[in-house]
């Protein structure tokens, strides 16, 4: 995960790495922890640079899942290669988090589902 | 003479080292053509099988032994590792609903997301080590 994180509208928007592993996966978490213990709910990814996922870099976005759940946030993620989009499918993230296809859809779309 | 081509590559299980392995599926799945949607689904398939051997074989030389096969319809996966092996039929089929509320682990997909992303995938494994074989037809 970059470094480069933005807020609009009250939701954070963080960039994924080229390749998510594990390692890519737990700095998302550690921005995201520390941004819910700050009192944020919404959150969105732009996995444009992400040309593959790992099945543990996923495992680790089920966890942070679970932990906005618990804190009554949400998390959607936007500009996904079709890889990726198929990964999250055959893993079910589908069901727990929205996929958008551009920033402006994910800013409106997490918004009113929330 | 076999249209069969076969290229071996041995990996060290170093963190990272499942993409020289997908680099190579690449290259070869350029050469016999496969469409860019099957080369990404292959690439995650080694990546897969490449991490499942690194986290849990145990592996006495950690090193992981890979043998692409390309014909003009098909690439062919082998991955060899010499670790303690396990028992293919009690990896339980993954469900998120279940990983998402706590009751299972978060891990162990990687098995599923092979057999899902791959035309075939067969799993041999003993004490001595596990092969897993796989293939894409294009």
């Amino acid at each position: 995960m970059s470094s480069d994180v933005k807020e609009i509208n009250n939701t954070l928007i963080l960039h994924s790495a080229s390749y998510v592993n594990k390692e890519a996966s737990e700095k998302t978490a550690d921005i995201i922890y520390d941004a819910i213990g700050k009192g944020k709910k919404l959150f969105l990814i732009n996995m444009e640079k992400t040309t593959v996922i790992n099945s543990v870099g996923v495992s680790i976005f089920i966890e942070i899942i679970e932990k906005l759940q618990e804190n009554d946030g949400r998390i959607g993620f936007y500009n996904l290669a079709p890889i990726v989009s198929k990964t999250f499918k055959i893993m079910g993230i589908t069901d727990y988090a929205t996929i958008y296809t551009s920033e402006t859809q994910a800013l409106e779309g997490i918004l009113s589902e929330y | 003479m076999s249209v069969e081509k076969e290229v071996k590559l041995t990996i060290p299980m170093l963190p990272d080292m499942e993409l020289a392995a997908t680099r190579l599926s690449e290259a070869l799945a350029e050469h016999i053509q496969m469409d860019e949607e099957k080369k990404a689904e292959v690439s995650l398939a080694v990546i897969e099988a490449c991490i499942n051997a690194f986290e849990h074989s145990n592996s006495i030389d950690r090193n992981i032994y890979i043998t692409f096969t390309v014909s003009p319809h098909s690439l062919k996966v082998e991955l060899k590792d010499k670790g303690s092996g396990f028992e293919p039929s009690t990896i339980p089929m993954p469900d998120i609903s279940k990983k998402i509320t706590g009751k299972d682990k978060k891990r162990g997909w990687g098995l599923h997301l092979m057999k899902t992303l791959m035309d075939d995938v067969s799993v041999e494994s003993s004490n001595e080590g596990t092969i897993i074989k796989m293939e894409k037809h294009i």
